[in-house]
């Protein structure tokens, strides 16, 4: 390798940089996710021409303008179909989605479950801040029931979405959560989703601090988040609290359950394994908490191995190729008998 | 009427032998009776046997709608000739009923003297009752108008079919065959070509394939020795330019131009689209040929199969979507996505009646509005329609080449009619197509070695430069952005500025497609204007009119937007100017509106296609009301 190339490809942050002035509300959460994104795509070496950012609409979705690296800002939940094609049509490419929690579990919920199922390898990163901020603060799918926004001056009445129960319900491949404002556990977590293959789905806890602020405190805050932060980490035992007092166990029904390690014994609680190829376990520990509101696993929930859509595609089209050839034009419109009409 | 050409001529050791111009046959019944594959089987024999010919299959929604009932009855009508025609024809010489609900949906439809080929099985008193006869029509005189010929089809069927040890309820199924023997033998069709595709269709399954067959012999045996039927037809092989022929419907046609159009343009054709009527088959075709490069995809909905297809067209593919009505609403929204990126994005729209689900398997033309301005905001599209089943293949070809050439997304128009209706197609030489060779941005253009994706060439053209080259990484949005750059721009003088640029863009268009050619008499008073499946009627009813001494001349637009460059001076030269539309008038009103031209319509929304006598009628009507 010449000194001109190896300089080229030692990328800084500075690379995956645009010259866009960045537009979120000054202290919000997606600040710190860009800049995680960023560090992460340096690290891991990623060549900017073969990384591509499609977002929705809504705050989080204006990242592709601040990448310097292909990008699409699409349309209001409809990214995932849209880095499915990408993704099926070019499977050479690194494809991340951007989204939120009203962009992929309202409007676009469809396309959200649907990438999951089909394993499109599609990294897929929700902001989740559980309020809509660019519309300027109504209730979203994520938001606690009760909670009042412009839209619920009497409380909502909809029950919320768990978004890691959701995608592990849809049989997603890669299943994790983590914290906007924790950099060292994304850039963690970023590195597990990147080197799988398939969809991999990461929700992100992001502090809107315009019409949301602090609603993942009690997680994240320092008063409380030792007793609240259940850190998934495989092959050990699933412990927690400040003085790792606890821990969690799986019922002979499957549901996990917070226990005092010293009344039932280290040996009882259960060791975290995400290769698991079966979900019920890992959604039952998705069920431990539907939000910010108590002990939370944070942490890749499911990573587990299958073919991924792309792929399946590209084998199915060369298999083809294989079997019959390139395709011949003249053949084609043969098919099915000819007749011929004489001079 | 059959045109009735020569006198008898008598050959041994069959009937006498008539000689007729052209035959429109209609067969009739059940949607389980098989009368769509028996239409197809009866359009091949006629195409391998050289007649020109249109066919218009039309079936109810339901797959099984209640057997019996009027709302089951299925029908294919074949029209074949010794010349060249243009219509599947207006009214049937024949018509062969499976059952009463058959006859009764059908039998208006038949000029008197006609011929009515019965399965007198089926009209026993339930059926006649489901049907909502009274008496039977087969003895209470109502037919007297027509020659009725009944044949106890299903006994016949299954008495032979016995033989070859197929039970009763089984070898029921093949009295479709028995009816298109019989009509096979009136009309001088081959059977060779139906018995091989029986057997490799059923082969595996030795009693069907040989009920079937058994029941195809009977049929034609029974018009050989019956002595019911006073002679049989012949209809001459066709005078079509010389030629290797197959016989192709729209849908496959769609697929084999969209294959083709991928090669001609360089670049891998992907395709994705969910499941609706009557536009699935496009879809089926082209998950088969997956050794041209060609990826499908069925996507979980309308929306996303248009914005899988926007994400491939990204990545450099020829995208394409295929739909119906309903799903063109759907696709409006990433359609204004393309438009403002300014990406080639294909969408086949098969149209069919409207609004909402409204007849899923019937023909309308009432989406061109809709594929003119179904968006919010202005978002201009070029729109190109298709004119005969066979014409759909170049004409996808044109949509494609505007779409990857112009960088634009463009709206393709076939129908239900053309969809399914089949004629005989020449089989193009791929070496005589003008390739149209794709070439990406492979540079930055920007003066500081930056690119810039929306820096235009003289057409007004942006480059498309693709994920994976080195220096050209940009970004691309849904938001108003600048030319040149494509950065985000909320500048109130960019946005009109971007506005009329994207419009122009799509005008000059205009500068890239041929003239509009007039068909007929061009010294004439009245021009018919047309657009898509109307062709054939719109030709077939002018020629008509001729013969009653109305002379007029006729445009087919393939380009609705934008329109050839001569449309206007080519309509200034008419007094009067008809639109015949399956719709309300919709061209019509665009013409108006853009050319201030008093054009009119003749509107038929009943979804089958125009007949090519409501066309001659009204063209001599408005040439009576001149002075
Ligand atoms: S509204 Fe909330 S989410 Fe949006 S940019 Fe402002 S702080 Fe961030």
């Amino acid at each position: 390798m010449t000194e001109a190339t190896k300089e080229s490809t030692a990328l800084t942050r500075k690379d995956f940089q645009t010259d866009q002035e960045v537009r979120w509300c000054p202290g919000c959460g997606d600040y710190t996710i860009l800049a995680s994104v960023q560090n992460f795509l340096v690290e891991a070496g990623a060549q900017p021409e073969k990384t591509v950012f499609i977002s929705g609409i809504g705050c989080s979705s204006r990242f592709p303008y601040y990448m310097n690296t292909y990008g699409m800002h699409g349309i209001h939940g409809r990214a995932p179909a849209i880095a499915t094609g990408l993704a099926a049509a070019r499977p050479d490419l690194d494809v991340w989605v951007i989204t939120g929690d009203g962009d992929a579990l309202s409007i676009g919920g469809n396309h959200f479950i649907h990438a999951l199922r089909r394993n499109v390898d599609l990294k897929i990163l929700l902001f989740n801040n559980q309020i809509y901020g660019l519309t300027k603060g109504q209730y979203s799918p994520t938001s606690e029931e009760g909670k009042v926004t412009k839209s619920t001056p009497f409380g909502s009445i909809d029950h919320p979405f768990n978004p890691i129960s959701l995608a592990l319900g849809a049989e997603a491949t890669f299943v994790a959560r983590t914290l906007d404002s924790d950099r060292p556990h994304t850039a963690e977590v970023l590195r597990a989703a990147h080197a799988h293959r398939g969809a991999a789905f990461v929700e992100i806890w992001q502090n809107c601090n315009v019409f949301n602020d602090k609603a993942f405190e009690l997680v994240t805050g320092k008063a409380t988040r030792d007793q609240n932060q259940i850190r998934l980490r495989p092959g050990e035992p699933l412990r927690f609290g400040p003085e790792n007092e606890k821990g969690i166990v799986f019922t002979s029904h499957g549901r996990a359950e917070i226990v005092v390690v010293a009344e039932v014994g280290q040996d009882a609680i259960a060791v975290h394994d995400a290769h698991r190829d079966d979900p019920s376990l890992a959604f039952s520990l998705s069920r431990l908490s539907s939000g910010p509101y108590g002990p939370t696993p944070i942490g890749i929930f499911r990573q587990v191995e299958r073919p991924t859509y792309d792929e399946q595609m590209a084998q199915q089209l060369a298999a083809a190729q294989e079997r019959g050839g390139p395709g011949d034009l003249a053949a084609l419109y043969r098919t099915g008998g000819t007749w011929t009409v004489e001079a | 009427m059959a045109n009735d050409t020569t006198a008898v001529d008598e050959r041994p050791p069959g009937r006498p032998v008539r000689r007729l111009e052209n035959v429109v046959v209609r067969f009739a019944g059940d949607s389980g009776d098989g009368m769509q594959l028996t239409g197809d089987r009866f359009t091949l024999a006629s195409a391998v046997f050289g007649n020109d010919l249109v066919t218009f299959p039309n079936f109810p929604a339901e797959i099984r709608a209640p057997a019996g009932t009027l709302a089951g009855v299925s029908s294919f009508q074949v029209h074949f000739s010794d010349y060249d025609i243009h219509t599947p024809g207006d009214a049937p010489n024949v018509l062969v009923a499976m059952n009463p609900a058959a006859l009764r949906a059908n039998i208006d439809d038949l000029a008197p003297g006609s011929t009515v080929i019965v399965n007198s099985d089926a009209f026993e008193e339930r059926n006649l009752h489901k049907a909502g006869y009274e008496t039977n029509p087969l003895e209470d005189g109502s037919l007297e108008a027509y020659q009725v010929y009944p044949v106890p089809m299903t006994s016949l069927t299954v008495e032979v079919a016995k033989d070859v040890g197929a039970k009763p309820r089984e070898a029921e199924r093949s009295k479709n065959f028995f009816a298109l023997g019989l009509v096979s033998w009136m009309y001088s069709r081959p059977i060779e070509p139906t018995v091989a595709w029986n057997e490799e269709k059923f082969g595996k399954n030795r009693t069907v394939a040989e009920s079937n067959l058994a029941a195809l012999k009977a049929g034609w045996n029974f018009g050989e020795t019956a002595e019911v039927f006073a002679a049989r037809f012949e209809v001459e092989p066709a005078h079509l330019a010389a030629g290797e022929y197959r016989s192709i419907n729209g849908n496959t046609a769609t697929a084999y131009g969209i294959i083709t159009a991928g090669q001609l343009a360089g670049i891998p054709v992907f395709l994705a689209s969910y499941p609706i009527t009557p536009a699935s088959d496009i879809l089926h075709e082209l998950a088969r040929h997956k050794n041209f490069g060609v990826r499908t995809m069925q996507a979980e909905d309308e929306i996303a199969a248009a914005g899988a297809a926007l994400g491939a067209a990204f990545g450099g593919h020829l995208a394409v979507t295929t739909t119906s009505g309903p799903g063109l609403d759907l696709k409006s929204e990433t359609l204004g996505l393309a438009v403002q990126l300014e990406m080639p994005l294909l969408v086949v729209d098969v149209q069919r009646g409207g609004p909402s689900t409204g007849l899923p398997t019937k023909t309308e033309q009432a989406d061109l509005l809709a594929a003119m301005f179904g968006r919010h905001g202005e978002s201009p599209i070029p729109v190109v329609a298709a004119r005969t089943p066979g014409d759909c293949f170049s004409a996808v070809i044109e949509a494609a080449r505007i779409a990857v050439e112009h960088m634009t997304p463009v709206i393709f128009l076939t129908d239900g009619y053309l969809a399914n209706g089949s004629e005989p197609w020449m089989i193009p030489d791929p070496e005589e197509f003008e390739p149209f060779p794709v070439s990406f941005a492979t540079e930055p253009n920007g003066p500081d070695g930056s690119f810039l994706p929306y820096l235009r060439d003289d057409r007004l053209v942006r480059p498309w430069g693709l994920p994976g080259t080195a220096g050209l990484e940009h970004r691309i949005g849904g938001l108003e952005h600048e030319d040149v750059t494509g950065n985000v721009s909320y500048v109130p003088e960019n946005h009109d500025y971007m506005i009329r640029i994207r419009a122009a863009k799509i005008e000059r268009i205009a500068d890239d497609i041929p003239l509009v050619e007039v068909e007929g008499d061009p010294d004439a008073d009245i021009l018919v204007v047309g657009w898509g499946s109307t062709y054939g009627a719109i030709k077939a009813g002018l020629t008509q009119a001729r013969e009653e001494g109305v002379q007029s001349a006729q445009v087919h637009l393939r380009h609705l937007n934008p329109f050839p460059s001569n449309l206007a001076e080519v309509l200034e030269r008419y007094e009067v100017v008809l639109v015949p539309e399956m719709n309300t008038g919709q061209l019509a009103s665009l013409l108006r509106s853009r050319f201030l031209v008093d054009a009119r319509t003749l509107s038929k929304m009943q979804g089958v296609p125009f007949t090519a006598g409501e066309i001659a009628s009204e063209v001599e009507k408005l040439a009576k009301e001149r002075p």
